[in-house]
């Protein structure tokens, strides 16, 4: 499967990869709409750890023996079969926040509004996640996992 | 003599455990014949979503731990609503209540717990009820039809605060009776159970520590109608919920030759002391990695995760049990709490880190530099990192206030950590990508 890998090096934690995550996730996906008008606010899917100097934007990492899958009370975490994506059922999610608990990169969200997790989808529906697409410094790379090949969506 | 049929794979227990093994086995073995077996008639349901059933009638559709078409998918007949009668280890054959007889090559004994019921006078009355299984939300459900105003909890463990929470918001005054001097004593440390008892005062619950309740009285017939405390304070309810505790469901395997202790002794592969027989979940004493010895852990995770061991030894594939610990995460009347591990120290030899603001709460229990425990209420986002740490067993004693502090992350953890985690490739290095030349030389006034 494609993942996201971080290139911690060039990161300079400008936190836009936040920004546009948020945009990905909120109903109108304009910038400003989403931040201004829309009520609450959407929630990123990821931070941007910053340890100075290192800083790193990180997100579900999507693994292959997913803690929060196993722990999941209810069954609204699974792991797609085919692609591999660990997704979460919105209506399944009561908000118990024991995937939280068990996630050894702490990139689960309480999103407390709605009563449930957000975590990342890696932008289902679109060709590469938001976050890689509008990173500045390509920080960010969307790349087939294991072969370690840098092919980027778009230049295949 | 009985129809014999015969199963490559026999699950008896149709919740976590069962379903983690199921999931397990057929990761390696699509073909493998498999029975699953529950007393109770429904499909695989969350169990802790009971409390959301007696909250709010939630449909059962929606508590479902998997999709309808579970055991279709799966090639797994479900034989729900059947109890298992009898096991016979020598035979390798279960008896179940209707006289048919299955034979299996591997069982798993994933029978659960059962609650705890105490010695009261008047136990027996109507109107005195458990709360485990959905059969247990729905019975209580349909008594509260009889304007059922009040109501007493017996126990203010994890069970009786969420029925308690439940009864709340259908309306119902609450008083809890706890044994202990204070709610919550296995799971929270002796401040955060106080922040909790706080928040259920403010809700409107009752709560009486310290006390037992000696018996259940009635003046209607049969009908519940009040319990008096072993202190004497009489208190008038409608309606009673036992919520003492809950003990491993070992019934069908007393005198079958498997080793028990306080549940079913397993080892670092799930197996029992009989050959092609494993036991997971509640009814199982599993390796525990903070005490490094088998303990029982009662919690649905660690049930999933052993079934899920289980199930690929059972299918022939070693793998070992990583341990589980006890392990909570509760959001009562709307504060996050999770704690893990050992949250009350035993004794000195124990070092608490922690910090604390007006609504937030983060306290690291170590010994001898590793995290024995953690309870972390409010901000909660980041405690997955400290609970692996604590799995992991990683010496924190250079960075451990860092566990606690506001902005904690994975990058406050020290680089040789938190770098493995990231697995770049190699190819996408930036150190490869951006080799530094020399710098040609300029000649100027040539």
């Amino acid at each position: 499967m494609k993942r996201i890998y971080i290139r911690e090096q060039v990161c300079i934690g400008c936190h836009l990869c936040e920004v546009y995550c948020q945009v990905a996730h909120s109903l109108s996906k304009d910038l400003i709409k989403a931040f201004k008008r829309e009520s609450p606010q959407p929630l990123p899917r990821l931070s941007v750890e910053v340890s100075k100097p290192v800083s790193f934007s990180i997100r579900c990492q999507h693994c292959e023996e997913p803690p929060c899958v196993y722990a999941c009370l209810t069954g609204a975490l699974q792991m797609d079969a085919g692609s591999g994506v660990v997704t979460v059922d919105e209506e399944r999610c009561i908000g118990c926040w024991t995937c939280i608990l068990v996630c050894p990169f702490g990139v689960i969200r309480q999103d407390t509004h709605r009563g449930r997790i957000a975590k990342c989808d890696l932008c289902a529906g679109m060709d590469e996640p938001a976050c890689v697409t509008n990173c500045p410094n390509e920080a960010l790379v969307y790349a087939e996992s294991g072969a370690g090949a840098l092919t980027k969506v778009g230049e295949t | 003599m009985a129809k014999m049929e015969k199963v490559k794979y026999l699950i008896i227990g149709n919740s976590a455990g069962g379903i983690g093994a199921v999931e397990a086995i057929r990761e390696v073995d699509k073909a493998g014949a498999i029975t699953i077996i529950s007393g109770e008639p429904y499909p695989a349901y969350s169990r802790p979503l009971i409390s959301e059933y007696l909250a709010s009638r939630r449909p059962l559709e929606k508590m479902l731990f998997r999709s309808a078409g579970f055991y279709e998918e799966n090639h797994v007949r479900a034989i729900l609503g059947q109890k298992v009668e009898q096991l016979d280890i020598s035979q390798h054959a279960v008896r179940l209540e209707n006289g048919r007889i299955i034979a299996w090559e591997r069982l798993l004994l994933a029978t659960g717990g059962l609650p705890i019921i105490p010695q009261i006078e008047g136990i027996d009355r109507k109107g005195v009820f458990t709360f485990f299984t959905l059969d247990d939300a729905r019975a209580i459900d349909r008594y509260l039809g009889w304007r059922i105003g009040r109501a007493v909890v017996i126990g203010g463990g994890l069970i009786g605060i969420s029925v308690t929470e439940a009864l709340v918001k259908r309306g119902v005054k609450v008083t809890i009776v706890e044994m202990k001097e204070r709610i919550l004593n296995t799971i929270l440390d002796e401040e955060t159970s106080a922040l909790v008892e706080e928040r259920l005062k403010q809700a409107g619950v009752r709560v009486i520590t310290g006390s037992t309740v000696a018996n259940i009285g009635s003046y209607l017939g049969d009908t519940v109608t009040g319990i008096t405390t072993d202190g004497g304070i009489p208190i008038p309810c409608e309606l009673v919920v036992v919520a003492i505790g809950v003990r491993p469901s070992t019934e069908l395997v007393a005198g079958s030759g498997i080793k028990i202790n306080r549940g079913i002794v397993v080892d670092r592969y799930m197996a029992t002391s009989s050959a092609d027989v494993y036991a997971c979940g509640d009814v199982a004493e599993a390796y525990d990695f903070i005490y490094g010895e088998n303990r029982l852990t009662p919690v649905w995770p660690n049930a999933y995760m052993g079934g899920r061991v289980a199930g690929f030894n059972m299918a022939g594939v070693p793998t070992e049990y990583a341990g589980g610990t006890a392990m909570n995460s509760l959001k009562y009347f709307g504060v996050a709490i999770v704690s893990a591990g050992i949250v009350n120290l035993p004794d000195d030899s124990y070092e608490v880190v922690s910090k604390k603001h007006d609504h937030t709460c983060k306290k690291v229990m170590l010994k001898d530099g590793l995290v024995a425990g953690m309870v972390f209420v409010g901000n909660i986002e980041k405690s997955g990192i400290v609970f692996s740490l604590m799995k992991d067993r990683v010496n924190v004693d250079g960075f451990k206030q860092a566990l606690v502090a506001d902005d904690f992350g994975l990058a406050s953890l020290p680089e040789e950590i938190w770098q493995p985690l990231l697995e770049v490739p190699p190819s996408l290095l930036v150190s490869a990508a951006t080799s530094v030349e020399q710098p040609e030389e300029i000649v100027i006034g040539e």
